[in-house]
């Protein structure tokens, strides 16, 4: 296609939609609500994502051995463990470390009182942390590890776990479904959109294809139409979500500074670096889609 | 330039609009085709716009067959071939210049030669001044003159009208004819189909009648009578 083609079939484009205002708007606002609502999920799943990874981090199974072990037998433990598949990390905590960090955490300002005892009063607590790359799998490690000789006790909460799996997970099956639906009714609107522009022009196509136009000359309008309707109803989204989250984001950590320990929120700029090539992506495509097979079920040409 | 051998088109099945056939038209000839109304003229001009395929037959225009022009073609052919109707078919809402521009755009001509060549056909059909006027501004005769330089401004080897001075006044239809002599002289091959016997008989130019779809007659003397 030419430059001047382009040219023509963008202008031509515009004033579809300007001519056909009713459709478009509603073309448009559908596509807005169906991209504001997949921007919506996008950033709650990915910030809960976020926390869930963050909290997972937190979320260790304590290992503890029988009393009178050895440390090579520890080490050995130590070896078997870190083969585990669905072990990020396995950090040793000697029996020294875990009544230094007792001492800092419950002795705090009263040192004199800690220093009354004479030996170390945790002295059978050495313990590997194990952390883990999915929390979904903790099941079968505790289950593992409770069967490995010289392992006394396996401290694990499980209900955390598997909460934060399955909402995340719900989170993300409620909100594909939502925009699936949503997407069938902006395709739809769309199409609507472009066959009410078709009949309209019913006489001008007739013309065009007298003259010699070509089926993509026919054709392009409708589908820079399209195509612009997406891009219009991607676009409002988003800059409207661009400034719902700031503002958001704010305000939740001032009202709940005492959340901001366990909230951390994406920084926007990071988030939206994602989410707008996406969200255009999808507008541009459904509109492009929605269009396209329009054309080319009403302008057999 | 248009041949016809044993060309025949039916729309139902067995009754034929276009019975059998043959016609030569040179390059450069100026001919009108006449005949009732339901003759087959206008499915002839589909005919040779590729509108229709031949139910049998071969059409050759410009020494291509038209059945072995492919569908994705035809654009491309028609660019060859201007055509002109009895109800003008203008773009309403478009001023006189875009409507010939744009006969120009779809061909994908750039902007600085459609600027210099739309004036020229607009001064050759006398419309000149009235660039900016929108069709319901314009009286018949010259809503058609704008119809003729849409079909010009692409040079086509071959002009087809159909009835084109059906709607038009003897005095708008004279007017008209002449235009397209003008043209003819200047190397198009023109095509007219018209039902104005007067006209015809004044022009002295070849006549095919025709009637439930054949040639009853091809003079080339110019008055195309009855018998
Ligand atoms: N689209 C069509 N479908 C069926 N029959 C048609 C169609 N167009 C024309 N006809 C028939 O074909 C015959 C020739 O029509 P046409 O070529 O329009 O004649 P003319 O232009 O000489 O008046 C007529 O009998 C007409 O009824
Ligand atoms: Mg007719």
């Amino acid at each position: 296609m030419r430059i001047n083609s382009f040219f023509y079939s963008v202008r031509q484009g515009i004033k579809n939609i300007w001519r056909n205002k009713m459709f478009s708007v509603a073309s448009i606002a559908t596509m807005c609500a169906c991209i504001f609502l997949f921007g919506l999920f996008y950033i709650i799943v990915n910030n809960f994502q976020a926390m869930v990874r963050e909290s997972e981090e937190g979320v260790a199974v304590s290992v503890f051995f029988e009393p009178g072990i050895s440390q090579e037998q520890i080490d050995e433990i130590g070896v078997l463990i870190g083969k585990r598949a669905e072990v990020a990390r396995c950090e040793f905590i000697s029996a020294d470390e875990a009544w230094e960090k007792y001492k800092e955490d419950y002795f705090e300002g009263s040192e004199e009182a800690a220093a009354g005892f004479a030996e170390n009063p945790l002295a059978n607590s050495a313990s590997y942390q194990i952390y883990l790359n999915d929390v979904s799998m903790q099941d079968a490690l505790v289950t593992y590890l409770e069967s490995v000789d010289g392992i006394r006790d396996v401290h694990h909460s499980e209900v955390a776990a598997n909460t934060l799996s399955d909402f995340n997970s719900l989170i993300g099956y409620i909100s594909v479904g939502i925009i699936l639906i949503l997407l069938v009714v902006a395709v739809f609107l769309i199409s609507n959109t472009v066959t009410v522009g078709i009949s309209v022009r019913r006489e001008e196509i007739a013309i065009m294809k007298l003259i010699g136009a070509t089926d993509s000359f026919v054709r392009a309008p409708f589908v820079v139409e399209g195509i612009l309707i997406g891009l219009i109803g991607s676009g409002l989204p988003l800059i409207l979500l661009y400034f719902l989250y700031n503002r958001v984001v704010v305000y939740i950590s001032d009202k709940f500074n005492f959340f901001s320990n366990i909230m951390s929120f994406i920084p926007a700029g990071t988030l939206f670096a994602r989410l707008v090539p996406i969200a255009l992506a999808l507008g541009i495509g459904i509109g492009f889609l929605g269009s396209r097979l329009t054309v080319r079920r009403h302008l057999n040409v | 330039m248009i041949k016809l051998e044993h060309v025949s088109k039916s729309y139902t099945k067995g009754v034929p609009a276009i019975d059998d056939i043959s016609l030569h038209i040179q390059e450069g000839e100026f001919v009108f085709v006449v005949g009732d109304s339901g003759s087959g003229k206008s499915t002839l001009i589909k005919l040779l716009l590729k509108e229709l395929e031949p139910t049998s037959g071969t059409i050759t225009i410009n020494k291509r067959n038209l059945s072995a022009i492919h569908k994705k073609q035809i654009p491309k052919y028609r660019r060859n071939v201007g055509v002109v109707f009895q109800d003008f078919r203008l773009l309403k809402d478009r001023n006189v210049y875009e409507n010939v521009a744009f006969a120009q755009k779809v061909i994908g001509m750039p902007n600085r030669r459609i600027k210099s060549n739309v004036p020229r056909v607009l001064s050759m059909v006398g419309l000149a001044a009235k660039y900016k006027s929108v069709p319901s501004q314009l009286s018949g005769g010259e809503q058609q003159r704008v119809a003729i330089a849409r079909a010009l401004v692409n040079e086509p080897k071959i002009l087809l009208a159909d009835e084109l001075t059906g709607n038009l006044d003897p005095n708008n239809s004279w007017e008209i004819m002449k235009l397209l002599e003008e043209i003819n002289k200047r190397g198009t091959t023109v095509v007219v189909v018209t039902h104005n016997m007067e006209i015809v008989r004044a022009m002295k130019k070849r006549v095919i009648r025709m009637k439930k779809g054949v040639i009853v007659s091809d003079d080339t003397g110019g008055l195309g009578d009855e018998n």
